[in-house]
Order: structure tokens, then C-alpha cells, then sequence
């Protein structure tokens, strides 16, 4: 077992997947020979060469479309798109054309590829490079989309997501890459080292797509999470003293509604929280379908902890950002109901 | 390229004739309501297919167009799959859940027709990818139409292409119209191929209702890439003698009947058929032959989608993820 960061985990992933399937390739702006900006894909090209770790120009339609094209003949791209901010141009290829090839040609085709995309904001990004666009995707169906919280959960998700035939947005939050996030800002940085979810293997494991984590077991009250606020929500609910149940979704699409449901039937309290904004965000969907399966043994509304609805703002980042103090008012405020 | 014998002339002008009675019917079918949706037909356009496809194998892959059954039909394309697919039948090519815009057929390397404008550009690049990836001789082929030629993904895609060298060929089917919207009020260039020299390859015209002038350019390119020496913008002028969508569409007078006649004149069937006639290579009866047993094939083919089953709806959900 070693030590890794987020980056270091889904550089493992990607390694391991090439070295194992001479199908996977993996392409974007600055991966091959400068190794990513995030340094995912550093050494790389240099091990498989430019034409598995493939320099393209700054195009990301073109990025998504040419990996369509490839994984129809049998290859398996992972194309990276650099922040998931500049994901849009690509909306049209990944929603029109790979999200529904399976389903337009009645399944005689598909395209398995894996969209790297680093996501999320408290980097002081401003709006452009601190959105997350997760509930967008996970409104079209034929995708799956994927976020981890932690190393661990990064490496054995990206390669169980590089082997699946279907599409996957892999959501990456990069505020968690170096270390795992508790929410405040003027806390010293702190490394995977040490974090449980930091001791990753260097060999080959998967995770199952769908499958959700409990984080921490309690009895008051169900905090559903995943990527950077899992954290944050751990750190809160820690402070609060509330014997809360935190469950790390990892997988957005499809949900994993039967651990949710084990858990309310427990809990009968419920807070979602996410970092993007509140109308119409996952959020929303995730509230409509623990209403429909748990509303008889509910004993409080849903509550959301979200970003506001607007854009990532510069100047009050850290008001956007749902921290700690937000989290625990909306955990007591179920349990006052 | 493959030279021209006597085989390949026959070859070409079967596959057109071939194409304009399917459309032919295709357009009845749907004017009588029999046909659910839209269907943009290829009638003018089909000594483009025919020319351009006839240096292909089902291993070499097309990306289409809204206006694809001339490319499936020319690729290697059943009639009775693709009416039935047009009817939204079981039998059809995709089981019904294509239909006329987003038909494809992977066994004959056709990726699609598209109902999104320039979306299957940056595709076959990709696909051009896998193809010199595995180090194989096959070629992707990009159809798309002067309207498509300013969509952001033209470029991408060209821009792609160009700088990774690869097997592809963009074949840009000018009809002279994005959808209802004439060229010149479109893009302030009269060339499409023009933009080649943007990306650092080469442009060509072709005059699109010649079939021959089609073959030999279309060879050309493809040669080029299958030789490794990257992609071709091949620029084909041509009308749509049909409506944008449907035979006589909706009926708008957004261009005179005069531009359509003269357009007509050029008819690429009747100008090949000439040149055949000329060349002592078919005679009347021969092509009446043909026509005959074309439109038997077409009956049949439409009996068959008629007589096919719906799908059934326990299906609806099926094919949207792996099974």
C-alpha cells in the first residue's frame, strides 16, 4: 500500500488501464507531452507513446467527438477535458451524439469512453474554472457520471469506469486532488497522507459503478454527499456532535437509492449538499427520488446545503462555498422539526 | 485508384438509379402519411455517393448527414432495413429507434446519418484515428453540406485531421442552401474548399452532378489517404432538386422555379446516362431493364417494411445502457 494523492491515484488508474488493454488511450489539451495541468497524465507518453497519449489541439468537441469515433472501432479513450468549466462546447457531441449512438442504432454500436473532467471550485477559479456541471449530465440519459472524494475511491472508480461499455463523466473535484478539503479556507492545506482514503494500492482494483459509501454510520439524521463536500459534511457533522449518517454517493448516475432508503428508514431525516448551484441541480433529483421511495417514514422536510444561484463569484468565494456553519444549521434544523 | 473499367461505370449508375427510385418512393410513402417525421431526400445529389463510394469497403467508414439514405444505399445499404427503419419498423436497420436522420449500419461501415448539422465531421476523424492507430489502409469519409462548413466542428474536425495526419476525406455536398438560407447569405465565400488552406490541406471542387468528375476526384483524395498523406477537403456543387425536407416541403418560394429548372437540366442520371448512351455502354433497353428491376427491388423492399412488425413496447427502454 502506498501514499497517494487524488492525482497520483488517477495516474495509477491510467497506467495500469494501458497497461493492461492496449485498446485505452487517452487524449486532451496538454496531457501528452506536458502531462496534464493537473499532472494526471505526467510520464505517460513518455512510457506509451504520442499515439496513446495524444496532444490535441484546444477543441473540445473535437476532443469528444474523435474519441466517438474511436471507441466505435474498438478503442477505449479517455479524453480529458482539462476543467470541467470548458466542458460546453463539447455538450452537443457528448449529449447528441455519445450519450444516444447505443440507442439510435438499436444497440449494434456504442462508444465506451471516459470523460476526465476536474471539477469545482475554492481555488479562487472565479467562474470559469470552479463550476459543477455534474447535474447537467446526469440529466441525460445513456451517461453515467461518477465523482470520488478521495484517492482511493478515484483509482478503483476510473478503472471500473474505463472498462464499462456505457459513456462516463467522471467527475474529478480538484479542490480534494492534494488533499482531502474540511471547508475552511485559512486552515493549513493538509496532504493524503495520513487520511485513511490516502493508503491506495499500486496494484490493479476496481470499484463498482453505482455503488454508494457510507462515510460515517449515525442514527439522527442522513447527510447525502459526494466529492469535495464529503468532507466538508464530515468535519461539520464532527463539530456538531449530531450523530449524523454521511453517505458519499460516488456515483451520480445510476443512484444508489437502496442505501439511501436503508439509511432513512434509520434515520427518517434527510440533507442533501452540493457545491453547485441550487435550482434545478442534482440536489433537486436527488429530493424527488427520496420522496418518492421514503415519504411514509420521513419525519422532517429534506433540507439543501448548495451554492447560491450564481455564478462562482471571485470576491465571496468563500460565502458561495458551503462550509461547515451552513451544514450544521441545516442538520439541527431537522432535527428541531 | 481503381480505374475506371466498364464494371464501375455500370456499378455507378446502378447505385444512382438505385438511390432515385428509393428516394422517388421514399417521398410518395411520405406525402400519402405513411412515413412518420421528416425525410431528406438525396434526389440530385446521388452521383456524389456513387462517385465517392465506389472506392470504398464495408471496413471503411462514413459519417453522414440529414440527407443520408443516398449514402447508405451507396455504402452497401438494404432497401427493405432501411424502409423499414423509415416506417419505424423492427426489422429496420437501428429496430425502428434511428429512423430517416440517424439511420446507420456498422456491418457496412456507414456511422450515421445525423439529424445535428456538422456533428459527424470530428467523428470520423476519430474514427480516422483507430484506422491509422492500428496501421490498416482504411479510410473515414465526412459528408456534410455548405451550411455544416460553419459549424465549429467542421473546423475542429479539419483542424484535427490536418495536424494528425489522418485517413480522412471531408466531402463537402454543396447544394447551395443551409437548410433555407442561400450560400452567398450564409458564408462570404463561393468555395467551401477554399478553407482548406486554413488547416494546411488540400481543397478541391468537383463538379457534383458529374459522376465521373466525382469518381476521379474522390479517388484522388482517398488515395492520398490511404497512402498516410493526411486528409482532403473535396468540394462537390450540386442542387437538391427535392425540398430541404420532403418533396415539395413546406411550400415557401425561397427559390424560383427558374433556379430549380435550370438546375434540372443538369440532372446527374440523366447526364450519365447520356454519356453511356454516347460511349455505346448501355442502351434504352438496357436502362429500362434496369429501371424495372430496381423498382421490383423497391416494391419489395417496401411491402417488406409495411408487412414488418412494430416493435414491441417492452422494448422503449432497452438499448439506452449496456444490457
Amino acid at each position: 500500500m502506498a501514499t497517494m494523492s487524488m492525482v497520483q491515484a488517477i495516474n495509477s488508474a491510467l497506467d495500469i488501464t494501458m497497461e493492461r488493454d492496449q485498446n485505452v488511450l487517452c487524449l486532451g489539451e496538454d496531457v501528452g507531452y506536458f502531462g496534464g495541468v493537473f499532472r494526471c497524465t505526467a510520464g505517460l507518453q513518455e512510457k506509451y507513446g504520442q499515439h496513446r497519449v495524444l496532444d490535441t489541439p484546444i477543441a473540445e468537441a473535437g476532443i469528444i467527438a474523435a474519441a466517438i469515433g474511436m471507441g466505435v472501432n474498438g478503442l477505449r479513450p479517455v479524453a480529458e477535458i482539462q476543467f470541467a468549466d470548458y466542458i460546453y462546447p463539447a455538450f452537443d457531441q457528448i449529449v447528441s451524439e455519445l450519450a444516444r449512438l447505443r440507442y439510435r442504432s438499436g444497440g449494434e454500436f456504442f462508444a465506451p469512453v471516459t470523460v476526465r473532467a476536474p471539477c469545482g471550485g475554492g481555488i479562487r477559479g472565479g467562474q470559469t474554472h470552479s463550476q459543477s456541471p455534474e447535474g447537467i449530465f446526469t440529466h441525460v440519459c445513456g451517461l453515467k457520471v461518477i465523482m470520488p472524494s478521495n484517492p482511493y475511491d478515484a483509482k478503483g472508480l476510473l478503472i471500473s469506469s474505463i472498462e464499462d461499455d456505457d459513456p462516463i463523466i467522471f467527475f474529478e473535484p480538484k479542490r480534494c486532488y492534494n488533499g482531502p478539503f474540511y471547508g475552511d479556507p485559512h486552515q493549513q492545506a493538509v496532504s493524503w497522507a495520513g487520511h485513511p482514503k490516502g493508503e491506495v494500492p499500486e496494484v490493479y482494483y476496481t470499484i463498482p459503478i453505482g455503488e454508494a459509501a457510507i462515510v460515517r454510520p449515525g442514527s439522527e439524521v442522513t447527510v447525502l454527499t459526494y466529492g469535495t463536500m464529503v468532507h466538508v459534511a464530515e468535519a461539520a457533522i464532527e463539530k456538531s456532535g449530531i450523530d449524523a449518517e454521511l453517505i458519499d454517493l460516488r456515483t451520480l448516475l445510476p443512484l444508489d437509492i437502496d442505501a439511501i432508503v436503508e439509511s432513512l428508514q434509520k434515520t427518517h431525516r434527510c440533507v442533501v449538499i452540493h457545491e453547485a448551484t441550487r435550482t434545478s441541480g442534482y440536489g433537486a433529483e436527488l429530493i424527488a427520488d427520496i420522496q418518492e421511495e421514503c415519504f411514509w417514514f420521513l419525519e422532517a422536510p429534506i433540507v439543501r446545503v448548495t451554492g447560491w444561484d450564481t455564478p462562482y463569484p471571485h470576491a465571496f468565494e468563500w460565502h458561495y462555498f458551503p462550509g461547515q456553519e451552513r451544514i450544521i444549521e441545516a442538520m439541527k434544523s431537522t432535527l428541531e422539526t | 485508384m481503381k480505374e475506371l473499367t466498364n464494371e464501375i461505370l455500370n456499378n455507378l449508375y446502378v447505385c444512382m438509379v438505385r438511390i432515385r427510385l428509393f428516394e422517388e418512393n421514399a417521398g410518395k410513402l411520405q406525402e400519402n402519411g405513411k412515413i412518420p417525421g421528416a425525410l431528406h431526400m438525396y434526389v440530385g445529389e446521388e452521383a456524389i455517393a456513387a462517385g465517392v463510394m465506389a472506392h470504398l469497403s464495408d471496413q471503411d467508414q462514413i459519417t453522414s448527414t440529414h440527407r443520408g439514405h443516398g449514402h447508405l444505399l451507396a455504402k452497401g445499404g438494404e432497401m427493405d432495413k432501411m424502409y423499414a427503419e423509415l416506417f419505424g419498423k423492427v426489422t429496420g436497420y437501428n429496430k425502428g429507434k434511428g429512423g430517416s436522420m440517424h439511420i446507420s449500419n456498422l456491418e457496412v461501415g456507414m456511422l450515421g446519418a445525423n439529424g445535428i448539422v456538422g456533428a459527424g465531421l470530428p467523428i470520423a476523424v476519430g474514427a480516422a484515428f483507430s484506422n491509422k492507430f492500428r496501421k490498416t489502409d482504411r479510410v473515414a469519409i465526412a459528408f456534410f453540406g455548405d451550411g455544416a462548413s460553419n459549424e465549429g466542428a467542421f473546423h475542429e474536425a479539419a483542424n484535427l485531421a490536418a495536424v494528425l495526419k489522418l485517413p480522412v476525406v471531408f466531402v463537402c455536398e454543396n447544394n447551395g442552401y443551409g437548410e433555407f438560407t442561400p450560400q452567398a447569405q450564409h458564408q462570404a465565400i463561393t468555395d467551401v474548399a477554399d478553407r482548406a488552406a486554413g488547416y494546411g490541406m488540400p481543397g478541391v471542387v468537383v463538379d457534383g452532378m458529374e459522376v465521373i468528375a466525382v469518381y476521379e476526384a474522390a479517388g484522388e483524395a482517398i488515395d492520398r489517404a490511404r497512402k498516410g498523406e493526411g486528409p482532403t477537403l473535396l468540394e462537390c456543387k450540386t442542387y437538391r432538386f427535392y425540398d430541404h425536407s420532403g418533396v415539395r416541403g413546406m411550400g415557401f418560394n425561397y427559390r424560383t422555379e427558374a433556379e430549380v429548372e435550370r438546375w434540372k437540366k443538369r440532372d446527374p442520371l440523366d447526364l450519365f446516362k447520356q454519356h453511356l448512351l454516347d460511349q455505346e455502354l448501355m442502351t434504352e433497353a438496357d436502362a429500362a431493364a434496369l429501371a424495372d428491376s430496381i423498382r421490383q427491388e423497391v416494391e419489395a423492399a417496401i411491402e417488406f417494411a409495411e408487412n414488418s412488425p412494430d416493435p414491441d413496447l417492452s422494448t422503449l427502454l432497452e438499448d439506452v445502457y449496456t444490457n
